[in-house]
């Protein structure tokens, strides 16, 4: 009975350490970032100002800290707003609406390996709330639910604009959750393993995905496979990032609740702390997403470069620290893929509806299908024989031509019979 | 009508692709971000920026010496060289003002006054800053030359009340102003 009660415990502490310490932080953080990262694009400041005030409590200066304490007062606006419901709603739906948006979004947190596992007094635990053998599916299985909460939003809002935005957006994620399922296909065949600790722990010892430069923790070239197969794991990393910045909804993409037509799209007629749970959904959707890139193609909590295995060993008495130091690097790895999504977001113009879908359908689909047997190929060449080879890849480069061949036929327009 | 037909652009492979904007566009961002944090953007220094983009970041920062010559601030009522108050209270500004934010309650200047024979002056002049438009009307259409736009712009208060500058206030801010209407001195 206490052997359960701790075990109780420890899972507990996880849930409320990982979720509430670690990723809810990084939703306002990443949001901080995003004002002041596009005011320094676009010659401006940003928020600069909120605080500590210590002049308040008598004190000569304040203290700025950056504005960094700017989301705090942000979140703080938000819960005292009125929490105006339209009389015109469809009461049940619309407060149901934002929780579906942000409980997948959260949820997923639960698989991400967050740093390898640390010993205290003899036991290891691993930095992962839920250590499921089926990672990736459970992340696509719980994140499109989120599509629920976006579409009831806009139905149940029971007005134009967010209708448009909520069919807009159920759309496009299902569009794109196609995309993001084929895209990691090569990736969980190069790993032979759905763990996502495992993958981590994977790439620790024998090179990332995307930078496959050490072996056995021994820095060394790669060897002709794994080089070979790094073709089909950067086409992966391109599909899958770009359909993770259109499954959260981010600006490329952000055709749902783009300002400029739809007012604000699906969240409208929302006010106070349930727009505000919109709002962290999308930004908790990010640091979830940018999450699962870095553990999948970009090392997870590793350092890489055969240093893991020093630092896993690093202690002070009984205690293994090297999970906490991998947890920072983590945390540092998802702050600059964060920042990455905010630089896209103020770089690239928005895309037209149409190319959007043509996009996820006539390209990213493809691309992602071909990808996979073009991994197949590179993974089963050391057990085939050339001819099988050759032939493979001639089959391969055919296909790819068909398809081209069959975009570019679909693409002509009937020539109008008059002018 | 004639029917225009525009022809579309034809857009090469590199073009068609897409990858090679993106690429630049990511460099035009980050050589603006890169410039704006060195305080380098493109105009920083003729806007007298704060070192971070082009703001000037105000309560530490003003732009007080740049103001041109015919900057409009508060309206404010001045008095002569000799502590004269120009206003006659002949109301042309309360009748010419826009908004209406002006509100004058003559008065008579008293006969032992030495200034006794202007004969009038304001016993209270208020201007509602909250209605008053900067436009300078008022200034235009004084024939005694005794209002002015000054270029005080910080007009703030906690309630309505604050708001209304009264005739001490308008005087404080208006100050003296020497040498434009001489008909009512002894020495011309």
């Amino acid at each position: 009975m206490p052997e359960l009660l701790i075990q109780l415990a420890i899972i507990l502490v996880k849930v409320v350490a990982l979720t509430f310490v670690v990723v809810l932080p990084l939703v306002p953080v990443s949001v901080y970032f995003e004002r002041r990262f596009s005011a320094v694009i676009q010659d401006r400041v940003g928020p600069n100002r909120v605080g500590i005030p210590l002049s308040l409590l008598g004190f000569k200066k304040d203290f700025h800290f950056f504005g960094l304490v700017q989301p705090v007062a942000d979140g703080l606006k938000l819960f005292l707003k009125e929490d105006f419901t339209p009389a015109h709603v469809r009461t049940a739906f619309y407060w149901m609406a934002p929780a579906l948006t942000v409980i997948p979004a959260l949820i997923t947190v639960c698989v991400v390996p967050f740093g390898s596992p640390i010993t205290i007094f003899g036991h290891t635990e691993k930095l992962v709330i839920a250590d499921l053998d089926v990672g990736p599916l459970f992340v696509f299985a719980v994140s499109s639910l989120s599509v629920y909460g976006i579409t009831l939003a806009g139905w149940s809002s029971n007005s134009k604009f967010p209708f448009i935005g909520g069919v807009r957006s159920t759309a496009q994620m299902i569009s794109y959750e196609i995309s993001l399922g084929l895209s990691i296909i090569p990736v969980l065949l190069y790993f032979g393993e759905l763990n996502l600790g495992r993958i981590v722990q994977h790439q620790a010892e024998n090179g990332w995905l995307l930078l496959p430069f050490w072996k056995n923790g021994q820095i060394s070239l790669p060897d002709m496979q794994t080089a070979l197969f790094w073709i089909p794991a950067f086409i992966s990393f391109i599909i899958f990032t770009i359909s993770i910045f259109a499954e959260t909804n981010r600006m490329p993409f952000d055709l749902p609740e783009c300002e400029t037509e739809l007012v604000g799209g699906y969240h409208t007629e929302y006010s106070s702390m349930k727009f505000a749970l919109f709002f962290m959904g999308e930004y908790a959707a990010m640091v979830i997403g940018s999450a699962l890139i870095i553990t999948l193609f970009l090392g997870g909590w590793s350092v890489g470069f055969g240093a893991d295995k020093f630092i896993n060993d690093l202690k002070i008495g009984e205690f293994q620290i090297g999970g906490l130091i991998h947890l920072g690097v983590f945390v540092a790895k998802l702050v600059a893929f964060i920042l990455f999504f905010i630089l896209v977001r103020w770089t690239v113009p928005r895309f037209r509806y149409d190319q959007l879908m043509k996009l996820g359908w006539v390209i990213f689909f493809e691309a992602a299908l071909i990808n996979v047997f073009l991994a197949a190929l590179i993974i089963a060449a050391p057990e085939l024989t050339a001819a099988i080879i050759g032939t493979g890849a001639v089959l391969l480069v055919a296909l790819t031509g068909a398809v081209i061949w069959v975009a570019k036929v679909s693409e002509e327009r009937p020539k109008p019979l008059r002018l | 009508m004639a029917v225009v037909k525009l022809q579309r652009p034809k857009l090469n492979f590199g073009e068609k692709v897409y990858f090679g904007a993106l690429i630049k566009g990511f460099f035009l961002t980050m050589t603006h971000a890169v410039k704006s944090l060195r305080g380098r953007s493109m105009g920083a220094k003729s806007l007298e920026s704060s070192g971070l983009g082009v703001t000037m970041q105000f309560p530490e920062q003003r732009w007080d010496s740049h103001f041109p010559d015919y900057y409009r601030g508060a309206p404010a009522l001045v008095t002569d060289e000799q502590g004269r108050e120009r206003c006659v209270s002949c109301q042309l500004c309360e009748f010419i003002c826009p908004p209406k934010a002006i509100r004058i309650k003559p008065g008579e200047i008293p006969s032992d006054d030495p200034w006794a024979k202007v004969e009038k002056r304001p016993a209270e002049f208020d201007i509602d800053m909250i209605r008053c438009i900067y436009c300078g009307m008022c200034e235009e259409v004084c024939p005694e030359q005794a209002i002015f736009l000054r270029k005080d712009y910080l007009i703030t208060g906690l309630k309505r009340a604050d708001m209304v500058h009264d005739k001490k206030k308008l005087y404080e801010i208006g100050g003296v102003r020497t040498g434009l209407v001489n008909k009512w001195n002894e020495l011309k």
